[in-house]
């Protein structure tokens, strides 16, 4: 019997976002990313229907991050307080093509830094490394929209991307990354309405389409990575069937959900393996588990984990 | 695939004769498509209808079990794509391989290690289901013996892999009673392979490097009386597999192609690295499982046997596997953070999932101990919870009743969600504790127990 055809029809695709700009397009960037461009489902059709290949993010804080487990903290004690050396030491011994820049230190709640400071580590990293930035916001909505237009204005012409505007707090940043040309993260709490909504309301400010990038909230590996696995899924399956307000690559925030695990952090837990392997096996499957679903960029924290998902990337992309 | 009611109508006598209790033969046909009707209603349907009938009615892809009694697993028959569109019914069955080149002491010690791959999350046993003896020594005797100690000294399926039919007979001959998996039958092998699981009345699995090959070689394994068939892509890259796995889903879902209609079985590691005994990369072999639980193989076999590279694994089948129209719910009870004494705080929140981890992560990120009640909400979050009413006075008041929170603490004190506010005078008058209205986010938790509570 004679095998049949598969013919999807699928009319839309994943929209192309590229980060970074060098020299050439007024930047200092010496890499660039582009990411999305999927014309079909993870592993559906031929290689040639597949996505760019995805990134991973290593993620630097802005300031010494005071609840880290020692798994993972063993890592990076050494450039805690410096996040240009923490960028380099990601870039050049762990491989990282990407860097995003978290600014947790200017929360209200943590340490309450000031914009000065955040533009200030903007730079320092900026001149550390030379691949693409992602510049995230704390999530405190009134001290983000006080400090990441600065931050933004302090990368200008670096084509970054930059996070997050959220359904209820989007045009502060929407209008400085439209100024300053940056890519946008839109951000929606693991539902996929209010995710088409804060596209369309971001869009109807003028920013262009196929420079955002999606963040629909993430669970890790046992903390819901089923609802944000839907999700990504069912976006890929609206970009595919021509919904252009949902046809963006996402990103996922891997590191920080797979590090709050118990499994991860946890010292003593018999039975479960010892303690130093568990952190980055956790890290690792949770990205594992979202790029099956189709995410484009994956922010990760342990260079064991990243190792890992990058050998899978390379397996599952080699050209034949 | 279904068949419409025009399709069935064609296969009917036409007689209309209603004798099963409709006025035509096509309204009987319409009710069939419907399925609120049966075939045997009609006393003067043909053999050949019944035939054809059942054949459409049949689950695309066919349902495999193997093992016994309490052992027993069964893998295949699942109907979509996404899990969103329905769900996965069978969970992705996770085996561990034992090399029969192990012997003796050695030999004892790998089986128990693989026994021991049992955990509990939220309430649920995970677990290895299944062990996958391998012949890589060459010898049938000593595969035999390998699979007849196995079956002693494990309570698990056994899956027997080798690709030689003198020594699957040999192991089936010790084995049959425990019905194991017959891995694998390659095109050479078809036929001798066939005969074994027919005789044993054990499953087998089809081995091929093209899914036109396999679709060949499960059409010749069906001929010679095998019904129970899993399909092996091993041999191809671990992409490819990927990809044709995909494929096969498709083909057999959206195409009804019967000759693909079965679960599958892929093992992480190539076959030249396969040692059974011998751990190559753990985290490696963790991503390529966790790849192929969620795209589409319905059986995984490892070589690793380290904890925390089977704990992921297991984790990723139970919420790729989970019914995403049924919420996943904690149990209702008080859930201690740290180590609390009776000057803790105590607080609520709902028993859906996500809600319940969110607050927990974030009362442990406090370092404060303190006792977490949740109250049962049918799996839904505080607002949904409020707004449905089953998050109110009295269900709280009955929460702390059952779990004799009285008991735990000295204080009369208790926390509640800050969109829950609006509740505090009813709750304060059906329960006569002191409420104290919490941060709506709780991300916000932990500034607020310890600067508002140790204040107070």
């Amino acid at each position: 019997m004679a095998v049949p055809e598969i013919a999807e029809s699928f009319t839309g695709s994943v929209s192309r976002v590229t980060i970074g700009a060098t020299k050439d397009s007024g930047g200092t960037r010496t890499s660039t990313v582009t990411v999305g461009g999927a014309r079909n489902v993870v592993y559906g059709g031929s290689m040639e229907e597949t996505s760019e290949k995805p990134v991973i993010a290593m993620d630097v804080l802005d300031s010494r991050p005071e609840d880290w487990p020692d798994a993972l903290a063993e890592a990076y004690k050494d450039v805690f307080d410096s996040p240009g050396d923490w960028a380099k030491k990601c870039v050049e011994e762990f491989g990282a093509e990407l860097i995003c820049l978290k600014f947790e230190g200017i929360h209200p709640d943590k340490k309450d830094l000031d914009a000065s400071h955040a533009v200030k580590i903007t730079e320092e990293v900026a001149k550390a490394v030379g691949v693409p930035l992602v510049l995230w916001g704390c999530g405190n909505d009134e001290k983000d929209n006080q400090v990441m237009p600065k931050v933004s204005g302090a990368a200008k012409g670096e084509n970054c991307l930059i996070g997050t505007a959220k359904e209820d707090n989007y045009k502060a940043l929407t209008a400085i990354a439209l100024a300053d040309g940056h890519n946008l993260i839109t951000h929606a709490p693991l539902d996929i309405n209010i995710a088409k909504q804060v596209n369309i309301l971001v869009s109807d400010m003028g920013f262009p389409l196929e420079r955002i990038v999606t963040f629909q909230a993430t669970g890790a590996l046992g903390y819901g990575i089923e609802y944000a696995y839907s999700i990504q899924e069912r976006q890929r399956l609206a970009a595919l069937g021509g919904d252009k307000m949902m046809a963006m690559p996402a990103i996922c925030d891997v590191g920080y959900e797979s590090w709050r695990a118990k499994e991860a952090k946890l010292v003593d837990a018999p039975g479960w393996g010892a303690a130093g392997d568990r952190g980055p096996m956790w890290e690792a499957t949770t990205a594992i588990c979202l790029l099956q679903a189709g995410v484009d960029i994956i922010r990760m924290r342990h260079p064991r984990a990243a190792a890992t998902v990058k050998n899978f990337i390379n397996q599952i992309r080699k050209k034949d | 695939m279904a068949l419409t009611g025009l399709q069935i109508f064609k296969l009917l006598p036409k007689t209309n004769c209603k004798k099963c209790g409709m006025p035509t033969c096509l309204a009987f046909a319409m009710q069939l498509a419907q399925k609120r009707a049966k075939l045997e209603d009609c006393p003067d349907v043909s053999e050949e209808a019944k035939e054809q009938l059942a054949a459409a009615a049949a689950p695309p892809m066919q349902l495999v079990t193997f093992g016994t009694g309490e052992a027993q697993v069964q893998v295949g028959q699942e109907t979509v794509m996404f899990r969103h569109e329905e769900k996965f019914h069978n969970p992705t069955i996770v085996a561990v391989t034992v090399s029969d080149k192990l012997t003796g002491e050695d030999l004892k010690k790998r089986i128990e290690s693989v026994n021991s791959l049992q955990f509990e999350r939220v309430g649920t046993k995970l677990g290895v289901k299944a062990i996958a003896v391998i012949n890589d020594s060459g010898s049938d005797d000593a595969f035999a013996e390998a699979c007849a100690t196995i079956k002693g000294a494990s309570d698990l399926a056994l899956i027997l892999v080798t690709e030689s039919p003198e020594a699957m007979a040999a192991a089936v001959g010790k084995t049959a009673d425990a019905v194991p998996l017959l891995a694998q039958a390659a095109p050479d092998t078809a036929e001798a392979m066939a005969k074994i699981a027919k005789e044993s009345s054990c499953p087998l699995v089809a081995k091929a490097e093209s899914i036109e090959t396999l679709s060949e070689l499960t059409e010749k394994i069906k001929a010679e009386g095998v019904e129970d068939i899993v399909l092996s892509l091993d041999g191809l890259s671990f992409r490819d597999q990927l990809f044709n796995l995909s494929r096969m889903r498709a083909l057999s879902l959206k195409k009804v192609f019967r000759p693909l209609g079965y679960p599958s079985l892929s093992f992480v590691a190539d076959p030249a690295s396969r040692r059974g005994g011998v751990d190559s990369d753990s985290d490696q072999q963790a991503a390529m499982a966790v790849s192929l639980i969620c795209k589409y193989s319905s059986i995984v076999v490892v070589d690793t046997v380290e904890p925390s590279a089977l704990l992921p694994m297991l984790t990723a089948i139970m919420n790729i596997f989970s019914d995403p129209q049924i919420p996943v719910q904690v149990e209702p009870k008080v859930y201690p953070i740290g180590e609390p004494d009776e000057k803790s705080p105590l607080m609520f929140t709902t028993n859906f999932s996500l809600t319940y981890y969110t607050v927990e992560s974030d009362v442990e990120a406090s370092r404060i101990p303190s006792y977490i009640l949740v109250v049962d909400t049918e799996g839904t979050s505080v607002l949904t919870a409020y707004s449905g009413d089953k998050l109110n006075e009295k269900t709280v008041a009955d929460a702390m009743a059952k779990a004799n929170v009285e008991s735990l603490v000295k204080h009369r004190k208790l926390i509640i969600p800050g969109y829950v506010a609006v509740m505090s005078g009813k709750l304060e008058e059906a329960t006569n504790w002191e409420v104290m209205v919490g941060p709506r986010e709780c991300s916000m938790l932990p500034k607020y127990l310890q600067e508002v509570w140790r204040k107070d």
